[in-house]
């Protein structure tokens, strides 16, 4: 465990900030249709915050929040949200992703579409999330050497 | 447009531009990557691209600079040539 690891101040201002990131990824990516922001950035945001989580209180406590088969079946699921809202289109005669073919509100359905778009975000936002933990995970070292930067130490 | 702003941070740009790449500490070129990235998320909402903006900061400033350091963690830290 490294020095910055063990800092109070550090652990505590994560472990507060955390669910507020998660928050605000939520929110961008749930206005993405209406203003700035998006399912990738909003489940990079997502991502970001646990990555921060298991950079402070090590790849082993990250892993317990987010364990590899969790993060292999959101992987998976976004991608099944996302390409199951376009087949549902297909499904209903209209081309893929073309939302207004769906007769979920017949009289309205540019509600429809963006409800659909929504759904679409929602699954990228998910995958998104998932992989760029699942790369954390693989390129972050093995827990006893974490923090130590070799070939960093006495440069200077 | 203020242009006197996009002049200082387009400098600012080629300034960290070429400090990333000649700098021998690989991990002083990390973070200075980092900066570069910020800078170039000022000038895409300068420039009323808010979403590019928004993902650059996002993606080139926060992730992207993790998952180097984290990279480089596992190996040498220095830059040969």
């Amino acid at each position: 465990m490294s020095r910055i690891q063990e800092s109070v101040i550090i652990r505590t201002v994560v472990r507060i900030m955390v669910p507020f990131i998660e928050l605000f990824a939520l929110y961008v990516i749930m206005h993405g249709s209406s203003g700035p922001g998006g399912g990738f950035q909003g489940g990079v945001i997502f991502g970001a915050a646990i990555i921060l989580y298991a950079m402070i209180y090590g790849i082993a406590e990250g892993k317990k929040k987010m364990s590899d088969a969790l993060d292999k079946i959101l992987a998976s699921t976004g991608l099944t949200i996302y390409a199951g809202t376009g087949l549902l289109c297909l499904f209903f005669g209209g081309m893929f992703l073309q939302y207004g073919a769906v007769p979920l509100l017949p009289d309205n359905p540019a509600k429809v579409a963006a409800l659909l778009i929504d759904l679409v975000e929602i699954g990228i936002g998910t995958t998104v999330a998932a992989v760029m933990i699942s790369l954390f995970f693989d390129v972050s070292p093995p827990e006893s050497e974490e923090g130590e930067l070799p070939g960093y130490e006495g440069v200077d | 447009m203020i242009w006197v702003l996009d002049i200082t941070m387009l400098l600012f740009l080629v300034v960290c531009a070429i400090a990333a790449i000649s700098i021998k500490d690989l991990l002083s070129a990390v973070i200075i990557l980092s900066g570069y990235s910020l800078i170039m998320a000022i000038v895409w909402v300068e420039m009323h691209s808010v979403d590019v903006g928004f993902t650059e900061a996002a993606v080139g400033a926060g992730i992207t600079t993790v998952l180097f350091i984290a990279t480089l963690a596992r190996t040498e830290g220095r830059s040969e040539d």
